[in-house]
């Protein structure tokens, strides 16, 4: 009898040794920061993108559910009222990748985006932003899941 | 091809909340087949939102983002009559654009 979180996990591996051995496909483009999208913790995905340590702030927010009944499709949104924002992160803490989205915003936008993401299970959500100044501000919020959004 | 993205912009007051809902299967690459083989993975990876032809907005996805995958977000100055274009690649290399106007 294995555990969903066992099988996740294995899965997981699965996918990172074909990364390895080259059967998935390569990123169709350069900009797509791969190793970020790779890592496993929330510091190591904001170091792949160049990010110094994140530190907690409650100027950052994330919005979404307290219950998600279906985790295929959570909404989520992260927001910040700072000024001079260069990129908004948002990661699930316990999906096999942590990185969901990364979101490079200009002065023409709002620091405040908005979509969906898959939770394989009850987890952390963060809502990270990177600064102009270089500073990394987090912010997180617990969303559990009545059903899975992995695996099938 | 993929399937035409919908998108709304609304403006109220100086900003603009655009909305779009894009049509793609968001494979992530971690699920089996009923032959117990991976299915691989086929994402959205980048997405880039244009107002009246200069870039506002990127964003590199992964593959947990969920199916048919939604986003919003809020322009500054655009008002009525101006053009949001919105464009995808995933890591297949397909492409997807799409323009709205403000309303």
């Amino acid at each position: 009898m294995h555990t969903r979180r066992e099988m996740m996990a294995r899965s997981a591996t699965v996918a990172s040794l074909l990364a390895v051995a080259g059967y998935l496909p390569t990123a169709a483009q350069a900009a797509w920061p791969q190793a970020a999208f790779e890592a496993k913790t929330m510091a190591d995905a904001v170091k792949a993108l160049g990010g110094s340590a994140p530190v907690e702030s409650k100027d950052v927010t994330i919005t979404g559910p307290d219950i998600a009944e279906n985790g295929a499709v959570v909404p989520v949104g992260v927001a910040t009222a700072l000024p001079g924002v260069k990129r908004l992160l948002l990661l699930v803490e316990k999906n096999p990748n942590v990185l969901a989205a990364v979101f490079d915003v200009t002065d023409s936008v709002e620091a405040n985006v908005s979509t969906r993401t898959k939770m394989g299970q009850s987890s952390n959500v963060y809502a990270v932003a990177m600064m102009a100044d270089g500073k990394v501000l987090f912010a997180g919020k617990e969303i559990k899941v009545t059903l899975g959004g992995c695996g099938g | 091809m993929a399937d035409p993205m919908r998108i709304r912009a609304q403006a109220a007051g100086d900003k603009t909340t655009v909305r779009v809902l894009m049509s793609h299967e968001m494979e992530t690459g971690q699920r089996k087949d009923s032959a117990g083989k991976l299915i691989p993975a086929w994402f959205i990876q980048q997405v880039t939102a244009a107002h009246n032809g200069k870039t506002v907005l990127t964003a590199e996805w992964g593959p947990s983002i969920s199916k048919n995958p939604f986003l919003q977000f809020v322009v500054k100055g655009a008002k009525a009559g101006d053009k949001i274009t919105l464009s995808w690649v995933d890591n297949k290399g397909d492409k997807r654009s799409d323009e709205a106007t403000v309303t």
